[in-house]
This record gives C-alpha cells, sequence and structure tokens, in this order.
C-alpha cells in the first residue's frame, strides 16, 4: 500500500500564491507538458514544474509512510499467529511493507529531498499516512481483512500508478505491485479459512469485515468535488483515475468475494444495479476520515509513539554500524600501508 | 554519529548469467559490504538476481538531460551507420 488523497480543499489556502511565471519558465512548462501528454516519462534531473516536483514529494514520502506505519497493525499478529505457514507468510508480508517503504523512499530522494528529512516529518507527526492503519487490529480475523481489503484497495489505487510520469515512481510501483498481489491472496485465503470454519471463527470473520469495509472506502480518499489537487494531478498523469472512480471498482471487485464467503458487506444500501452493471452503495461518513487525519483515530498517537521508539531504540545499531565501517575502512588502509 | 553519514549507493543486479546487471533502486548503508547485505534483503527476496553491485551515487558521472540534444544529436542523421542504407540485389543472398 498505500497512496490517498489525504489533501483536503480547504488546505490550498496554505499554497504560495500563483506568481507571474516568465516567458522562459512558460516555454519550458509548455515543454514538460507536451512530453507528458505524449506519455514520456520524466526523470530526476529533467527540468520540472516546482509543483509537479513539491506533489510527487508529497504523494511519494506518504506513500512510503504508510508502508512502514503499515508494518505495525500486522506485525501485531506475527507472535500469535495460529500455524507456522499463517506465521511465515504474515512475516514475508511484512518485510515486504518495509521493502516496499525503502523502494519509495529512494524514488522521493530523486526529486531532491533527504531520507533524514522524510522520516522526520513522520516522526515529527508532520507527515500523513493512509488513515487505515490508525484502526487496531485486536483479533486474527484482522489479518485476513487487511491483505482481502485493505491491499485489495491498494493494488486498485497502485495498478494505475505502475504508469505514472514520474520514472522512478512509476518503476517502485511496479516492483510493488508484483509483490502486493500475494499480500491480497493470503488475506482471502485465511477469510476463507476462517468463514469455512466454526460458527464462532464465522462470526469473527464477519466482524471484521464489519470493521474494515468503511475504512477500506476511505483508502481511495476524498470523494472527487473534495479532492483538492484531482485536476492538476490527471494532467500531469500522477493520477490516472479519480478517487471515485477507482472506489468503484474496489466495490465491484470485492462485492462478489464476500459473497463467496458468505459474508455480509454492513451497507443495507448496498445493491447491484443491473443498468449499470455497477454495485451502489451507502454514504460514506467522512467525519470519521477527517477525524482521522487530524490525528484523533483509534491508534494515530500509538502508531507515531511506536515509530519514536523504533528510531530511538535503533540508535545504537546505526551508530555500531558507522562504527564498524569506520573500522573496517580503517584496516584495509593498514593492509595496503 | 548521525546516520546522515551514510552514503546513497545505487543497486545493479543481474538477473541471471548471460544478462547485464541492470538498476533496481538504490539504499543507504554505511558502507559497501552493508550495501550488498542489505541490497539482497531489500531487492532480491524473491530470486530476482545471482549478483548484485553496489555503486556509491557520488561516483556516478552522469550527462546532463539539457544537454541531451547536443549530446545525441549527431548520431541521428547518419543513416550510413545502419545495414538498410546500402542497396543489395535481391537475388544476392545471405548477406
Amino acid at each position: 500500500m498505500y497512496t490517498q488523497g489525504l489533501d483536503a480543499k480547504a488546505e490550498q489556502g496554505a499554497q504560495p500564491s500563483p506568481r507571474l511565471v516568465t516567458e522562459q519558465e512558460a516555454a519550458l512548462q509548455g515543454r514538460f507538458q507536451e512530453r507528458v501528454d505524449a506519455e514520456e516519462k520524466i526523470e530526476p534531473r529533467d527540468w520540472m514544474p516546482e509543483g509537479y516536483r513539491r506533489t510527487l514529494v508529497r504523494q511519494i514520502s506518504q506513500h512510503a509512510h504508510s508502508e512502514i506505519v503499515g508494518m505495525l497493525p500486522e506485525g501485531n499478529w506475527i507472535t500469535r499467529a495460529p500455524t507456522l505457514r499463517r506465521k511465515v507468510a504474515l512475516l514475508a508480508k511484512v518485510q515486504d511493507e518495509g521493502g516496499h517503504g525503502l523502494y519509495l523512499y529512494s524514488a522521493a530522494e530523486t526529486l531532491g529531498v533527504s531520507r533524514d528529512e522524510l522520516v522526520g516529518q513522520l516522526l515529527s507527526g508532520k507527515a500523513k499516512y493512509s488513515s487505515i492503519f490508525n484502526y487496531p487490529t485486536p483479533t486474527w480475523a484482522d489479518i485476513g481483512a487487511i491483505g482481502w481489503l485493505v491491499d485489495g484497495a491498494a493494488i486498485m489505487n497502485q495498478v494505475p500508478l505502475c504508469r505514472c510520469s514520474y520514472g522512478p515512481y512509476a518503476r517502485a510501483m511496479v516492483r510493488i505491485c508484483r509483490e502486493e498481489s500475494f499480500h491480497q491472496r493470503q488475506g482471502y485465503e485465511l477469510m476463507l479459512a476462517l468463514a469455512q470454519g466454526t460458527p464462532e471463527q464465522k462470526r469473527m470473520a464477519q466482524d471484521a469485515l464489519n470493521r474494515w469495509w468503511w475504512p477500506s472506502l476511505m483508502m481511495f480518499g476524498p470523494s472527487d468535488d473534495q479532492s483538492a489537487h484531482s485536476a492538476q494531478n490527471m494532467a500531469w498523469k500522477i493520477k490516472r483515475f479519480s478517487n471515485d472512480e477507482l472506489r468503484q471498482r474496489f466495490v465491484d471487485a470485492t462485492v462478489p468475494q464476500a459473497e463467496f464467503l458468505g459474508l455480509t458487506i454492513p451497507d443495507p444500501e448496498l445493491r447491484f444495479n443491473a443498468g449499470t452493471g455497477h454495485y451502489e452503495f451507502g454514504a460514506i461518513d467522512w467525519t470519521e476520515f477527517n477525524e482521522i487525519l487530524k490525528g484523533n483515530g483509534p491508534c494515530n498517537r500509538e502508531r507515531i509513539e511506536a515509530r519514536r521508539k523504533v528510531w530511538d531504540d535503533g540508535a545504537w545499531v546505526r551508530e555500531a554500524a558507522t562504527a564498524h565501517a569506520a573500522k573496517r575502512k580503517q584496516r584495509a588502509l593498514k593492509k595496503a600501508g | 554519529m548521525d546516520r546522515k553519514d551514510w552514503p546513497l549507493f545505487e543497486i545493479f543486479i543481474r538477473p541471471k548469467n548471460g544478462l547485464s546487471h541492470k538498476h533496481v533502486g538504490s539504499l543507504h548503508a554505511a558502507d559497501a559490504r552493508m550495501a550488498l547485505d542489505n541490497a539482497r534483503d531489500v531487492y532480491t527476496r524473491r530470486g530476482e538476481g545471482v549478483s548484485i553491485w553496489a555503486v556509491p551515487a557520488a561516483s556516478i558521472a552522469a550527462s546532463d538531460p539539457t544537454e541531451k540534444a547536443s549530446l545525441f544529436d549527431p548520431a541521428d542523421d547518419k543513416v550510413y551507420r545502419h545495414p538498410t542504407f546500402y542497396d543489395i540485389p535481391a537475388d544476392v543472398k545471405n548477406i
């Protein structure tokens, strides 16, 4: 996972007001847009509008933070996985998320921002990450629901990003998407095992679906008329489909999967419209979403505290690695000398 | 010492013998050895490669994209560098 339209329209006031562009800049911008329109990829050292760079740094770093914070709710269950098979799968998945975070930080760094700056923004609470990781994982079924729904929504979001106009981001997304499909499948398999298990196990699966359904729909970000950057990001081909389009695709793909499990989607208004070929669904509670983005979700504080603790507790490892590298260098010099 | 001291390494992987190393991404490490160890974990979790190169990013000299035209244009009008430039009668075989 996990990119999300996290910036609501209200925030636009904070943006610097547009200044007059010089003729030269206008020409550069025109040429840039032509390249993007022609589906040419933009590479790190190519000229790009400042807004394009800023948007990418924000989106890619939020995406990277989401991967790293996303390790926490699932990591919670590694030591308590019910079988060795489930345990190795979960361990591999969480390790993948760490790797995805790294690919993305690397992609962000090609835009001239340092890793320490990005990590600092996460630890200070300044940076945003996907709202979904601020929900708790109280039962084992949550691990199934996360793989099935959260990673399912992530895939829906991320596949179009493989064609993003910015080369390093697109390449990172190709790697990520390739790895992500195992995440979703292991989650669905886990849900299937519970849904076909004892009545108590099935109840657990249903309870997890009840809690994760709406937050998963919110992962696609605010609806199109509330989304701050959509039009420009579409023109820049950072974004290919609108939040609402992707959300609809997710619902259309997921409802039949829930039916196969014999579980009920917690939305009384959900119905199939034979005319359009799409599922219609109830209104999303955006108050909940906005509260989470403001830092008031069930686990916001816990997540950032956990990341800070990891950073502080890991300080000696970073110091030791640096000291060890220096010693090795000294030894090599002595040998050569 | 802070991690700011860790340089950036560009990572290249050879997918299998017979193919060239290909750039896959980058990472920070205290030294080249740590870069190789971490590249193993980050970029080859699913049998992606048989060999890794870690190259300090600072050691890479790169051409300037704004000079792309003057750098590559000279090759664009030299069609005689391509085999199809030369007319050979259809009756002549194996050439």
